[in-house]
């Protein structure tokens, strides 16, 4: 994702960059539309980061 | 991506809503940070580290983990001696690239948006109600999530399990489920529906540590009703993992242990010793939920989560405005993601107007040529990665190696090969040497070959002319202790690697235009919502049905759990997609033949009966499998040979018709009648609710009535919970049996006698109640002819098999088929919404695009060589190629927008005929004759 531009048409913010935040704002960009992740901890992943065995390798495509 | 970000207002109305967030300084610049540690080395104070739950210390000036995004470092100011007191500032002068900085200020930005999607995740429960497990008083008393830090091997203890007490091995776990869940003492009365597959997850890792260690699970209910979940504790306890029902009332130090108090069903008091106990604890709304709804005015359910509906289940009360994940009540990750993907076409079709105008579109300059006869120049960079390669490898020496090959017309070192400078460098380096084919030697190409494949293509280079070597994960981390060895690997590495760079050719990019148009197939709730969710989003769908009318399963319920009015709905749902100018509506109908492939589907649709039979044929991008399944009905407890034994959906028409004794005075359900281990292997979800709310009817109809169930595991997951409590304070007796002992159905005259083991009592019970109602699972309707169609795998009891259970819940093996509703598995209604709005988000994705890109290292046949025995047909698993007839003789062809490039076929290919673009024969073999020639260097 590039650096936000304050006025910008076609653009969603979604609150909570854990699992669910990171699968809408992928799906919503290849649906055409422009994405605000906002994330309070410093990076995004949220709990699901945290997990050993169900996701070992715990990349995120952003 | 804005990081640690705060929402501070929202205000607008859905299209243009105005949104104030505040980010909090982490003191480093991002751009600059290098993410290569030494910053954390040299800073001197201590700070808990809250990403491994407090199990480990780390410094003010840290990264969470090492892949975390963004990857940069962030300074904690809770702990930071200069910014808590004003001194130290080490760090600064450390760093070599100059990216710390103290003088960051929080910044408020505004940001315009038309729609706002939800997803806060959970919060955890107070350490207070914990106390009672001596959580807190004694070390050895664990919550899960720190038990999973504890077993990951990248975790504190790398994956070692102790006791904090004396560092011992445990011998003896337990693992006490719902704590802090359908606890009323601190107000949850929900299931977290999660805690029972991560203890059983957490238990069967642990076994794999440690074969010999005991353990035992305390449970109320397994609560293992996702799809397939029951396989895994089936396996837990094959491999000897106990299960005991029970709930326990303390725990208390006992020498140096803990011992566990509990009360069995039959009444007995117990204790037990353990050496370390895991407190499986629930999801909890999020610490700010509140603070959330005040900013966006939505509406909270009685626990604090996003209030929704049972037929919007992601819909707050805002316009605008939707949730996804745990925020919408406790749920694990498929369902997450599920959830996002439909909140995702939600918006989407919200805000369908203003599609495509917020994105970039990134330009490349013109590709260079690069002939197959054109003498090879090839640059090679090897990478230091700060010193996280260098410290071990001797990086100048690899590069040296390099340089000294054939064809290697530049080679050099970088500091950090991935940094925004080297990739200048590069396409500097790139045009001077007028190099075209470049080499690096790194770290993974897993996270990294896509950057460096950017940077050759902003260099006019094709991205396929570059070979990466992972020098760091293969050489300076696993040989950590033998740092020669690990350089002449490194130099094998590279030396394979430019071998094999000398016969790489540029593979062009291609794409495949998409029809726009979908195929669904199934007009139940599944398949309408899908359509209309398509719609809503201005694409065209063909919906087929095989029955004369739609409506599916939902025509036979009538109201949910929740108390939302079925029919009401299901009239709405008809009524837009019968309105719609977007769907075509096709009952009788069914799928005679499919050809093609994602994008471009021909398919023949045969409706009609007799001598109506028509059959049409439909061009379309994408499939959307919604077939549905329906009830089960089994051959006992004499269901269908005594009018007194009906199934929940039979109670269900019955309680909501006319009928003056609608609602008997004695009612027994029995639960899992023929699931679980019977007729059917699993279990099928939604039956314990579906009882709860009949239940909850006949008690509304007749306060009197006496209701006894018995059951196995009551699986009132979520929100769901409440009904089953509300149940057993009106007298509902809930009895438990076990598998070995399932109740009996005899006829008796006119009556119908029950015969079962009562396990609180311990005694044998007879009874002639007025009716039995048996909850009976979901089957899912004919999926094999569709499987063997559209080459669709299945699972082993013949629900479609989705492409990754937990990341890719609604896609199929095959591009461009999606699956939603019962024909994935069984669901309650709710789940099914959310589901088919899923499906529909990852139809509309090709749809949106109109083409489907194809990655170049697809396979490809050489005819002249194909011999025809279709070996290769028939071993893929992705129907990415067929037979096609050359000059009249059989030759197989690869259909590359299918293809998964798993190289399958070309590994199994008796004449060579097929290879893989960027791993031909020619490439492989030079790569391994390479290794076995370490004197090739000298040679030449």
């Amino acid at each position: 994702m590039g650096k936000a531009i304050h006025q910008r048409e076609g653009a969603v913010m979604i609150l909570g960059g854990g699992i669910a935040g990171i699968q809408a704002a992928l799906d919503l960009t290849e649906l055409g539309f422009y994405v605000y992740l906002v994330e309070k901890a410093p990076a995004v992943g949220g709990v699901m980061a945290q997990l050993d065995k169900t996701f070992p390798t715990n990349d995120c495509a952003l | 991506m804005l990081t640690n970000a705060d929402l501070l207002a929202l205000n607008g109305t859905p299209g243009n809503f105005t949104a104030t967030v505040n980010l909090r300084p982490r003191y480093i610049d991002a751009d600059a940070c290098t993410a290569c540690g030494l910053c954390t080395q040299y800073c001197p104070r201590h700070h808990v580290d809250p990403y491994n739950e407090g199990l480990a210390i780390t410094r003010p000036i840290h990264i969470d983990y090492a892949q975390a995004v963004p990857a940069t470092y962030y300074i904690d100011p809770s702990s930071c001696l200069f910014l808590q007191h004003g001194t130290c500032q080490i760090c600064v002068p450390v760093c070599q690239s100059h990216a710390i900085n103290f003088n960051q200020k929080p910044e408020e930005r505004t940001l315009n948006v038309g729609a706002v999607i939800l997803s806060p995740g959970f919060g955890k429960i107070d350490p207070k109600t914990l106390a009672r497990f001596s959580y807190g008083k004694h070390p050895d008393v664990v919550t899960a999530f720190e038990f999973e830090r504890m077993t990951t091997a990248s975790g504190p203890f790398q994956g070692e399990i102790k006791c904090f007490s004396d560092g011992r091995h445990p011998k003896r776990i337990a693992f006490l489920q719902c704590v802090g869940s359908r606890d009323i003492g601190c107000n949850n009365g929900y299931c977290s529906s999660v805690c029972c597959m991560y203890a059983i997850k957490e238990a069967l890792v642990t076994k794999e540590h440690d074969p010999e260690v005991d353990i035992t699970i305390y449970y109320m209910d397994i609560r293992t009703q996702g799809k397939d979940f029951d396989a895994a504790r089936d396996r837990a306890e094959a491999i000897g993992i106990k299960f005991v029902r029970a709930k326990v009332a303390d725990v208390t130090p006992w020498q140096n242990r803990l011992q566990l108090t509990y009360a069995t069903l039959d009444g007995q008091h117990k204790f037990e010793p353990f050496d370390l106990v895991v407190l499986s604890v629930g999801l909890e709304s999020p610490k700010d939920a509140r603070k959330i709804a005040d900013i966006t005015k939505i509406d909270l359910n009685r626990y604090d989560f996003c209030a929704t509906d049972s037929f919007n289940p992601l819909q707050t009360s805002q316009p605008g405005i939707v949730v996804a994940g745990a925020f919408q009540g406790p749920k694990d990750i498929p369902e997450s993601v599920t959830q996002s993907s439909a909140a995702a076409s939600l918006t989407a079709a919200s805000m369908k107007s203003a599609r495509g105008k917020g994105v970039e579109v990134i330009s490349y300059p013109d590709e260079q040529k690069v002939g197959a006869t054109e003498e090879p120049r090839i640059g090679v960079f090897v990478c230091h990665c700060g010193i996280n390669i260098s410290s071990v490898v001797d990086v100048a020496q690899v590069a040296k190696y390099a340089g000294d090959m054939k064809n290697v017309s530049y080679f050099t070192e970088n500091l950090y090969s991935c940094s925004q400078d080297a990739q200048e460098v590069i396409k500097k380096k790139i045009k001077e040497h007028n190099l075209n084919r470049v080499v690096i030697a790194a770290c993974s190409p897993r996270t990294h070959e896509p950057l460096f494949q950017e940077t050759l293509r902003d260099a006019g280079l094709n991205r396929n002319l570059f070979e990466m070597v992972n020098i760091r994960d293969q050489c300076s981390w696993v040989h950590a202790g033998e740092p020669e060895l690990a350089t002449i690997k490194s130099k094998d590495l590279v030396r394979m690697a430019v071998c094999k760079a000398r016969h790489i050719q540029p593979l062009p990019e291609q794409t495949v235009p998409v029809t726009s148009k979908a195929l669904v197939i199934g007009a139940g709730v599944a398949g309408m919502t899908a359509a209309l969710n398509l719609a809503d989003q201005g694409f065209d769908s063909v919906l087929i049905e095989k029955s004369d009318s739609i409506g599916g399963n939902l025509r036979h319920l009538h109201h949910t759990l929740a108390g939302d009015a079925v029919q009401a709905h299901l009239q709405n749902l008809v009524a837009k997609v019968r309105a719609s100018k977007h769907i075509e509506l096709v009952c009788n109908a069914e799928l005679a033949q499919t050809a093609g492939f994602i994008g471009n589907f021909s398919s023949v649709i045969a409706s009609g009966k007799g001598a109506d039979k028509v059959e049409q044929t439909v061009d379309h991008g994408v499939i959307i499998v919604a077939t549905g399944g329906r009830e089960h009905r089994p051959e006992k407890y004499l269901l269908g040979k005594s009018k007194k034994v009906v199934t929940q959906q039979e109670l269900e028409k019955q309680l909501a018709g006319k009928g003056k004794n609608r609602a008997p005075g004695s009612v027994l359900m029995i639960q899992c009648a023929g699931s679980r281990g019977d007729d059917l292997q699993y279990c099928s979800k939604v039956c314990c609710n579906h009882a709860l709310k009949n239940i909850l009817k006949i008690k509304e109809l007749n306060p009197q009535s006496q209701i006894i169930v018995l059951y196995r595991d009551m699986r009132a997951y979520g929100f769901a919970e409440d009904a089953y409590l509300e149940a057993r304070k009106m007298g509902v007796v809930f009895i438990p049996y076990e598998v070995d002992r399932k109740p009996e159905v005899t006829e008796k005259g006119a009556k119908v006698q029950v015969r079962f083991f009562d396990s609180i009592m311990q005694e044998e019970v007879i009874m002639s109640p007025d009716l039995v109602a048996l909850s009976v699972g979901i089957v899912p309707d004919d999926t094999d002819t569709l499987s063997k169609l559209l080459k669709l795998p299945v699972t082993a009891n013949s629900f479609f098999l989705e492409a990754h259970v937990k990341l890719r819940p609604v896609e199929m093996a095959v591009s461009g088929v999606y699956v939603c509703g019962l024909a994935h598995g069984p669901k309650p209604v709710d789940e099914t919404i959310v589901q088919a709005q899923a499906a529909a988000a990852k139809a509309a994705i090709p749809l949106v695009k109109g083409y489907v890109k194809v990655d170049p290292i697809v396979s490809s046949v050489e005819q002249d060589k194909c011999i025809g025995c279709g070996l290769c047909v028939s071993l893929c698993p992705y129907g990415a190629i067929v037979m096609q007839k050359v000059d009249g003789k059989r030759k197989a062809e690869t259909i590359s927008a299918s293809c998964k490039a798993c190289g399958i076929c070309a590994a199994h290919c008796p004449t060579f005929a097929i290879s893989m673009g960027g791993f031909t024969n020619e490439q492989i073999n030079s790569q391994i004759e390479a290794f076995g020639d370490r004197a090739q260097v000298t040679a030449v």
